[in-house]
């Protein structure tokens, strides 16, 4: 258990002590709220759609979970080549931990990164309606970070070096976070990408943090959690997996 | 008895044998150096051995336990100070030590004096809340050392230890480690390029060339061997005089990059 808790706070050390990638990863959802909120936001309640800013805000936050989650898993590599990796491979205790441990660590990072976006949406106009419910959001954005950090751990325990990190960007993170509900509502969609955005487990994230914050979910916050919970499930088996038989 | 043996031990990368049949053994005890050009296969065997690679074939066991199989009881029972740093250098010196402490379960009640003993010794103590990035390298590689000798291992691996630090400080980690070895019998395993800290610390040497072992025994009875007068003449005159080029992989090649990047 001390293992896990170390390792948990390891992160959150790391994460504190970087003051401008804190900053920095607060630019790309500001942009997309101030940007895209502002500039759909007419056509939006012309469509009948009501405030784009409400419905936008709650992705923004699941953004800011997606990118910092997945970087905290691809955090591997980094250790991998400063080569603090092996000081925890070589240790005589479980992978399972080791991997545990991290990746709760980069999760709470990621909710904690959330929870700033969130006090930025505020600050753009964004009003939750439903605020009895703001753990039940802190919950779905948990889930979110857990999911996407044992991703990226799962990702980079597979890739041999940063190479391949561009190619994680375009080819796994941007489809996520475009094809999931996030920019726009799932409702009568065209159906392949209705489809996509279904087995996109991202989807289910911003759906819950939006159900949670101003109600009225696409599927329903019981399908959200579940989903999300068996995706958390497999995702950290699988990156345990593959954590497990990393060699350095 | 002996706590490291390997017998016929064989690993390749693909086309290359980078550890060729290798076949010796370390009794409980010992202060063994395992010398060698660059890219003979020191690190490499020190890797199969401490769990980090599988072998291609071959037998090989570390204090009764097979290193790949039964790597969750090797791993209990020895340090490493790897070649390359493997600090993280966001975290103070003390943060580094404590996270080992808690990996290698050293009790909490005993922790923070023996971080303080080892920082003390290594003159680190008065630096401890420093983060390591802002370290020399001759600082880092003092808590490298600090570190692997944190939970009191009964083997412990050392790949080239020395290396950047200034004569005073090897100095006095090696009388550290022979008064280690001398009151709790902790077995030595290292690799250097230093031959006369060899000719010195060592107590048996074996000689690795092109993955091959090419020498055993003694640092006298490998001067007799070749019938030289120095340790280094001994080296020499086993693995000829070309410089050799390390074999490099491309994640070698990374870290190298990443060195330089970092001004180390």
């Amino acid at each position: 258990m001390e293992v896990v808790y170390i390792l948990w706070l390891r992160q959150l050390k790391r994460y504190g002590r970087s003051r401008s990638r804190i900053v920095g990863s607060l630019a790309q959802p500001l942009l997309f709220l101030v940007a895209l909120g502002f500039g759909f936001g007419p056509i939006y309640a012309r469509a009948g759609g009501g405030n784009y800013i409400q419905f936008l805000a709650p992705s923004v936050i699941a953004m800011g979970i997606l990118f910092t989650a997945m970087f905290s898993g691809i955090e591997v590599l980094w250790d991998r080549q400063f080569g603090f990796l092996k000081e925890t491979l070589v240790a005589p205790v479980p992978r399972l931990q080791v991997m545990l441990g991290r990746t709760l660590g980069g999760a709470t990072v990621a909710t904690l990164q959330g929870t700033i976006v969130f006090l930025l949406t505020l600050g753009v106009g964004f009003r939750p309606t439903h605020v009895v419910q703001l753990p039940l959001a802190v919950v779905m954005m948990f889930l979110t970070a857990v999911l996407f950090t044992a991703l990226g751990t799962a990702v980079a325990a597979v890739l041999e070096d940063m190479q391949g990190f561009q190619l994680i960007m375009n080819l796994l993170v941007m489809p996520l976070f475009f094809l999931s509900g996030a920019l726009f509502p799932l409702a009568g969609l065209p159906r392949a990408i209705g489809f996509v955005a279904r087995i996109d487990p991202l989807s289910y994230g911003v759906d819950g943090i939006r159900g949670a914050l101003i109600g009225a979910p696409h599927f329903s916050l019981v399908v959200d959690v579940s989903v999300l919970g068996v995706f958390v499930a497999a995702l950290l088996a699988v990156g345990s997996y593959l954590f497990s038989r990393m060699q350095v | 008895m002996s706590i490291i043996s390997t017998e016929e031990l064989t690993k390749k990368f693909g086309e290359v044998t980078a550890v060729d049949h290798v076949s010796f053994a370390v009794e409980r005890g010992e202060i063994f150096a395992f010398l060698g050009p660059n890219g003979a296969g020191k690190s490499t065997t020190i890797k199969l051995l401490t769990t980090l690679l599988t072998p291609t074939s071959g037998r090989m066991e570390v204090a009764g336990h097979d290193p790949w199989r039964e790597s969750a009881a090797v791993r209990r029972t020895f340090g490493i100070i790897f070649q390359d740093p493997s600090l993280d250098t966001e975290l103070t010196a003390y943060e580094n030590m404590e996270l080992h402490g808690v990996l290698y379960h050293v009790p909490r009640a005993s922790r923070r004096s023996r971080i303080e003993e080892l920082l003390t010794f290594l003159e680190l103590w008065d630096r401890r809340t420093s983060l390591v990035k802002e370290f020399s390298g001759g600082m880092k590689r003092r808590l490298e050392i600090a570190r692997g000798l944190l939970h009191h291992p009964s083997i412990l691996f050392l790949d080239e230890p020395t290396l950047g630090l200034d004569p005073q400080t090897r100095n006095h980690m090696w009388s550290y480690l022979k008064d280690l070895n001398a009151r709790e019998h902790t077995t030595v395993f290292f690799t250097t390029h230093y031959m006369d800290e060899a000719e010195r610390i060592a107590q048996r040497i074996a000689v690795i060339d092109h993955g091959r072992i090419v020498a055993q025994g003694s640092p006298g009875e490998l001067k007799r061997q070749t019938n030289t007068q120095s340790l280094e003449d001994a080296f020499l005159a086993l693995t000829g005089k070309t410089i050799r080029e390390e074999g490099a992989t491309s994640l070698d090649q990374l870290r190298m990059q990443g060195r330089l990047w970092r001004g180390r």
